[in-house]
C-alpha cells in the first residue's frame, strides 16, 4: 500500500469511527456555511472594491477620503 | 460618523472577545495534555493514558468549536475598515499569511494524528504530533500578535505617498519588535494559567461529587506547575509590557494609573476609586475619590529609575514635560497641527503629481515626511479625543493585577495541600473556589486585553490613525445589524461548546 492510500486510509477510518467528533464536525460545517456562504457573501463584501477597480482608483480613493475626514474636522 | 464609529467598534470587540473565550483554553490545555501524554509515553501507564484522552477530548471540543472564528475579524477588516485595511495591509497582510499557512498546515495536520492516530500511529509518533499542535497553536498566535503589536508600536515601514499604503522594510523589526515579544510571552504564558485554572476546576468538580478522585488529583499535580509557570512568567512578561508601554504608549499608562499630573518619584495606586468623568484634569482636583499609593514603583516600573518623571495625561496634552532623552514632547495641539500639514502635504503631492508639477510633488513630499510621525494627529477633533476611557481602563489593569495574584495565593495553597498531603477532597470551600477560578481566570484574562485595546484609544495605529478615520463610509445599520448576527451566532456557538463540555465531563474520565 503506498503512502496516499496509507492516508487516506488513516482519515476515512478516523472519520468512521468518530463519535463525539460527528457531532462537532457537524458544528464546524454548519459555522463555516454561515460565515463564508452567508456573511462573507452577503454581509462582508470587499469595501474597497465599490470604490475602484485599479490599485490607483483605491489609493486615491483613500487618499481623498482621509482628506475629507480632517477638513471635515 | 460618531455612531459608526461605535458600532464598528462594538462589533470588533464582540467577535474578539467571543474568539478569546476559545484561545486560551486551546493554548493552556494544549500544554497540560502534552505533559500528560509525555508522562504515558514514559511510564507506559494506561492511567496516564485514559487521563491524557479525557482532558484531549475537552480540548478537541473547544478547538472544533472555536476554529475559524477569528476570520470573521478579517472579514471585517475588509467591509467595515477598508481605511485601516489599506493603509497597513502590506504590513498586517504579512504576518496573518503566515498564520494562516502555519495555522492550516500544522494544526490540520497533526490534530488529525492526535484525535485518529491513537493505536495506528507509534507512541513516539503522536506524542510528537501533540506537541506540535501545541506548538503550531502557539506559533499561530505569535504572528496575530506581532500584528497587533505593530499597530501599538509601528515600526519597520516606510510610507508610499503614491499608494497611500505604509510598506513593510524591516520584516524583523515587525516580527521582533520589544511589544511583539513581550506581548507573545505575556499572552501565551497568561493562556497557560488560564488552562491551568480550567483543569483544576474541572478536576475540583470530580472531588466534589467524589468521582475520580485519583485521576482528578493527578491531573491537578500536573495543572499547578503549568499554572504556576505560567503565572510567574506572566509577571515578568507583563513588567516587561508595562515598561513598553512607559515608553511606546504614555498616555496609556497615565490611563492605567489615573495620573494627571506627572511626578517624579511617581507611586503606583495598589487600589483607589477614580472619578470616572474626568477627561483631563483642568480643574485640578484630585481625580481619586481615594487612592493607596506604593511610593517610587511607578518610575521604577515605567523607566527603571525611582527618581524618573512620569508624564500624566495633562502633561502629555500640554506637552513640554522632563524626559530621560532630554527632548521637548510636543503639545498636543502642535502634533494636531503637524499631522493636518501631513495630510494635506499627502492631498497635494498627489494633485501635483497628477499635473506633472514635480516641484511641487517634491515641496510637499517633504513637508508629508517631515510631519508624518503625526500624521493621526491631522484626524483628532478635540485634544480630549486623545485620552482614553480612564475608569475603564484603571479598573481593568487592576483586576487583572488583584485576580492574577490571587491565583497565585491559590497556587501556593494548593502545592501546600499536596506537599502536606493534606485531603482536600474534603474541603468543599476551597473545592468550590476552585471552580469559580475558571470563568474568573477568562475575566482576568479579557482584562488584560481591555487594557491593551481600551488604553491605546484613539488609535487604532498609535499615532498614524485613530479610529475615526480607519473605518469604512458604510451605513450605521450595516454594521448593527452584523452586529446583532454575530451575537447570537457566537452565543449559540458558546452555548454548544458549554453544552458538549458538560456532558463530556458528566461522562467523566
Amino acid at each position: 500500500m503506498n503512502i496516499f492510500s496509507k492516508i487516506f486510509k488513516f482519515y476515512y477510518e478516523g472519520f468512521r469511527s468518530m463519535t463525539l467528533g460527528k457531532t462537532l464536525w457537524m458544528i464546524i460545517l454548519i459555522k463555516l456555511f454561515i460565515m463564508f456562504a452567508v456573511l462573507k457573501v452577503f454581509f462582508f463584501p470587499n469595501f474597497l472594491s465599490s470604490k475602484g477597480d485599479t490599485k490607483a482608483e483605491k489609493a486615491d480613493y483613500i487618499a481623498t477620503e482621509m482628506e475629507k475626514r480632517t477638513i471635515n474636522n | 460618523m460618531e455612531e459608526l464609529v461605535l458600532w464598528s467598534r462594538a462589533q470588533f470587540a464582540l467577535t474578539a472577545i467571543y474568539h478569546w473565550l476559545f484561545v486560551p483554553l486551546t493554548l493552556g490545555l494544549g500544554i497540560i495534555i502534552g505533559i500528560m501524554e509525555t508522562i504515558y509515553y514514559r511510564t507506559k501507564n494506561e492511567e496516564w493514558k485514559t487521563i491524557t484522552k479525557f482532558w484531549m477530548r475537552l480540548f478537541g471540543i473547544n478547538f472544533a468549536i472555536g476554529v475559524a472564528t477569528g476570520l470573521i475579524l478579517e472579514f471585517q477588516f475588509g467591509t467595515n475598515w477598508s481605511n485601516y485595511s489599506w493603509f497597513v495591509g502590506d504590513i498586517f497582510g504579512a504576518p496573518l499569511a503566515i498564520e494562516g499557512i502555519i495555522a492550516f498546515f500544522m494544526e490540520a495536520t497533526f490534530i488529525a494524528i492526535m484525535f485518529f492516530g491513537w493505536n495506528k500511529v507509534s507512541k513516539g509518533f503522536h506524542l510528537a504530533s501533540t506537541w506540535l499542535t501545541v506548538f503550531g497553536a502557539s506559533i499561530s498566535a505569535l504572528w496575530i500578535l506581532v500584528a497587533n503589536a505593530w499597530m501599538q508600536f509601528p515600526t519597520g515601514m516606510t510610507f508610499n505617498p503614491d499608494t497611500v499604503r505604509n510598506e513593510m522594510t524591516d520584516f524583523w523589526a515587525v516580527a521582533l519588535s520589544p511589544i511583539a515579544i513581550n506581548k507573545f510571552f505575556h499572552t501565551i504564558t497568561s493562556c497557560w494559567v488560564v488552562g491551568s485554572m480550567a483543569c483544576i476546576g474541572v478536576s475540583a468538580w470530580f472531588l466534589l461529587k467524589k468521582r475520580h478522585i485519583d485521576f482528578a488529583k493527578r491531573s491537578i499535580k500536573i495543572a499547578l506547575p503549568v499554572g504556576v509557570i505560567g503565572i510567574l512568567l506572566t509577571i515578568y512578561t507583563g513588567d516587561g509590557s508595562a515598561y513598553q508601554v512607559a515608553q511606546k504608549q504614555p498616555m496609556k499608562l497615565a490611563a492605567m494609573e489615573g495620573l494627571y499630573k506627572g511626578q517624579t518619584k511617581a507611586p503606583l495606586v495598589a487600589i483607589g476609586l477614580v472619578k470616572p468623568h474626568e477627561k483631563a484634569m483642568q480643574d485640578k482636583e484630585n481625580p481619586y475619590y481615594f487612592n493607596i499609593g506604593i511610593p517610587y514603583t511607578l518610575s521604577l516600573l515605567g523607566y527603571r529609575d525611582i527618581d524618573a518623571y512620569v508624564p500624566g495625561i495633562t502633561d502629555l496634552l500640554e506637552g513640554g514635560y522632563p524626559t530621560t532623552d532630554g527632548s521637548v514632547p510636543l503639545s498636543a495641539k502642535e502634533k494636531m497641527e503637524s499631522g493636518k500639514k501631513a495630510i494635506t502635504a499627502l492631498a497635494d503631492y498627489k494633485k501635483a503629481k497628477k499635473e506633472g508639477n514635480l516641484a511641487e510633488s517634491n515641496k510637499q513630499l517633504e513637508i508629508l515626511n517631515a510631519n508624518y510621525s503625526n500624521f493621526g494627529y491631522g484626524f483628532i477633533k478635540d485634544e480630549s479625543e486623545l485620552v482614553p476611557n480612564v475608569a475603564l481602563t484603571f479598573y481593568a489593569f487592576r483586576f487583572m493585577v488583584i485576580f492574577g495574584s490571587f491565583f497565585i495565593l491559590m497556587y501556593i495553597i494548593i502545592a501546600y495541600f499536596i506537599k502536606k498531603k493534606k485531603p482536600y477532597e474534603n474541603y468543599k470551600w476551597f473545592l468550590y473556589i476552585c471552580i469559580a477560578c475558571i470563568p474568573l481566570a477568562y475575566m482576568v484574562s479579557h482584562s488584560g486585553w481591555l487594557v491593551a485595546e481600551m488604553g491605546r484609544q484613539p488609535w487604532v495605529i498609535q499615532d498614524l490613525m485613530p479610529t475615526g478615520a480607519a473605518i469604512s463610509a458604510i451605513s450605521t445599520s450595516s454594521v448593527a445589524t452584523t452586529f446583532i448576527i454575530f451575537c447570537v451566532l457566537f452565543t449559540v456557538l458558546l452555548i454548544a461548546e458549554l453544552s458538549i463540555m458538560f456532558k463530556q465531563i458528566k461522562k467523566g474520565f
